[in-house]
Order: C-alpha cells, then structure tokens, then sequence
C-alpha cells in the first residue's frame, strides 16, 4: 500500500510542471538539442543557405506558437524533422510552380554541369553537388542517417515509411553516389 | 585483416545493412588519414559527411511570438479606429448642441414667418378699408346721378317757364 502511495505522489510532482505554460528557457531547452539537424536538413533540401535560415526559423516559430501541445508529444525531435521535411518540399513545390516559365530544362542542365565543374574543385564539395542531384527522398534519408547518424526506426517514424523502404532508397542512393565517385576517381576531376 | 574488414563493411554499407556502429567505425577509417589506395575515392565522401555534421544554425529567433503578433493587429486596430471616426457620426446623427441649434433656427424662422403674416393680414385689414371707401364713394355716385336728375327735371321747369 505505501508504495502505491508513494509513486502516485511521485507522478503528480513530475505531471504538474509540464501542464503549466512552457517558458521560453524550457523551449530553448528542448529545442537547441536539434536545431541545427532542422537547419541541415533544411539546407539539403533547400541548397541555399539563406532559404534553409528561413525556413528553420519559421519551424522554430511554428514550434513556439504550439509550446503547450509540445509536452504532449513523446519525440519532439522527430516530429520537428517531419515538419522541416513537409515544411521543405512545400517550399519546393511552389518554388517549382513559379519558375516553371522562366527555367528551360536544357538551360539548367547545361547550367548545372557548369557549376559542377567551376564548384567540383575540392573533391569534398564534389559530394554535395552529386547529393543535389539525388531524388528529394533519398537526398532527405541520406541526411537523416549518413550525416545525422539517426537509426532506421527513427526515420521510419520521421518520414512515415517502413524500414524496409528507406533501407532500399538509403542503398541505392549511396549506390548512385559510388558510381558518381568512381566515375571522377578514374577519369579524373574535370 | 582490418583492411578486409572495412571492404566488407564498404559492401554491406552500400546495401544499407549497415548498423550505426559499423558506419562509425567506416568513419573512423576514412578520417584517420591512412586509407588504403584503392579506397581512398570513398574519402571525401565520409569527410563530407562529418563536416557538414558541423555545420550550424547560428540565427538568433525572435521567440516573442505574442508580441509580434500584437504588433501586426495594431494597423488593423488603426484602420478600425479611423473607418469608426468616418462611420459613426453619421449614425449616431446629430449632437445635442446641434440639436438646440437647429431648434433654435427654427424658432427663428417660425418667428419670422408670424411677423411676415401678421404685416400680411394688417395689409388685409388696411385693404378691405379701402373696399368700404370705394363702396361710399359708388354710394355717393349714385347720389350724384341722381342728383343730376333732380337739376334736370328743374332745368325743365325753368324752360317751361
């Protein structure tokens, strides 16, 4: 009996303070743990550095505005990835509408193997440039799991797919980014 | 072998089975600067993964939210205010001052109208005055014709004399 008492007691202690309304400091803290996962992967997607700013900021910004449903959620991190992830390919996908008119297909294909060879300098900025080419889900699994080393059943969860899946989608890019690399490695970097 | 090892990790990375310790372990290699010649294209890819593990968000964000907001709705409150300022007058109608005024204004004109009507009917007065005369005076002309009779049937009198 006195134990039951004891972990009711307990519980209640540790229940009372996440039903008041978050600080800004326990905001800070819960947050500055993945906010920079949220700029990269941001960045991955978006390339440029400033878009990637902005679209981080918004997602904090959304994170601050829903603080008191925050508590609820059992993996705020993961679902601040998902929501940088949505957040990103809608950017994507309107920035796509606009410039539909004005981007020839040709012009930016000859326009991308333009910069690849001016940026390909350093063999290590090589790599990014062969990871933009990558479809945007395989671009996103790479960076969830070769850069911000999360394991498979996270991602699974971020991105709403079965392991099996991103594991098929994780090999083939990294296949693809194999051959881009033997391909440089033996004919030399233009 | 090590070396053997890492290919063999190498062929299972590519088919992502992989665990995380395994790629670390790949990472681990490829940074430790003595990569054997066969693998060394994989380098920049595994450097390229641990630098941009670096890479950071360095914005700071404005967490006021509530404040922002505040800011935002105030030119509303603004546009509100001055359409009220344009809108309201006209509904509510006159004030009690103008009210008073234009009672006042028209007392006034009542006032004048009477001074107006009671000049009108002395007027009247004055002219039925004269609608008398001029019954006298066709009074007294009927008099005179019959006065000239009367010198007529005289002057016939002295003829026949």
């Amino acid at each position: 009996m006195s134990i039951v008492v004891i972990l009711k007691a307990s519980t209640i202690q540790i229940h009372q303070p996440t039903k008041e309304i978050m600080k800004q400091t326990d905001f800070v803290d819960i947050v500055m743990p993945f906010k920079d996962k949220v700029f990269r992967l941001a960045k991955r997607l978006l390339v440029s550095r400033e878009e990637a700013e902005d679209a981080t900021q918004e997602i904090l910004l959304k994170l601050w505005k829903n603080r008191k449903k925050i508590s609820d959620y059992k993996n705020v991190e993961a679902f601040s990835m998902t929501m940088t992830k949505n957040f990103c390919l809608d950017r994507l996908k309107s920035k796509q509408a606009q410039n539909l008119k004005i981007v020839h297909s040709n012009y930016t294909d000859n326009n991308s193997s333009l910069q690849t060879q001016v940026e390909a300098k350093d063999s290590v900025n090589w790599i990014s440039l062969i990871m933009e080419d990558l479809p945007e889900q395989q671009k996103i699994i790479v960076q969830l799991r070769d850069i911000e080393e999360y394991d498979y059943a996270e991602i699974a969860k971020m991105l709403d797919m079965n392991e099996t899946a991103i594991r098929v989608n994780l090999s083939r890019a990294r296949k693809t980014i194999r051959e881009k690399l033997t391909n440089t490695h033996q004919h030399g970097i233009k | 072998m090590v070396l053997n090892n890492i290919e063999k990790l190498i062929e299972k990375y590519h088919n992502a089975e992989t665990s995380l310790q395994e790629e670390a372990q790949l990472k681990a290699y490829f940074l430790s600067g003595n990569v054997a010649p066969h693998l060394e294209h994989y380098r920049p890819m595994f450097q390229y993964f641990s630098q941009s593990k670096t890479e950071q968000y360095t914005k700071d964000v404005p967490l006021k939210s509530n404040k922002a907001k505040l800011y935002q709705w105030i030119s509303v409150a603004a546009v509100a205010v001055l359409m009220l300022g344009l809108v309201v007058p006209n509904f509510m109608g006159p004030t009690e001052e103008e009210k008073q005024e234009a009672l006042m204004a028209y007392n006034q004109t009542v006032e004048a109208f009477s001074l107006i009507s009671i000049g009108m009917n002395e007027g009247k007065q004055q002219l039925s005055s004269l609608v008398l005369v001029s019954d006298n005076l066709n009074e007294g002309i009927e008099e005179a014709g019959r006065l000239s009779e009367f010198t007529e049937t005289t002057n016939k009198i002295f003829k026949n004399k």
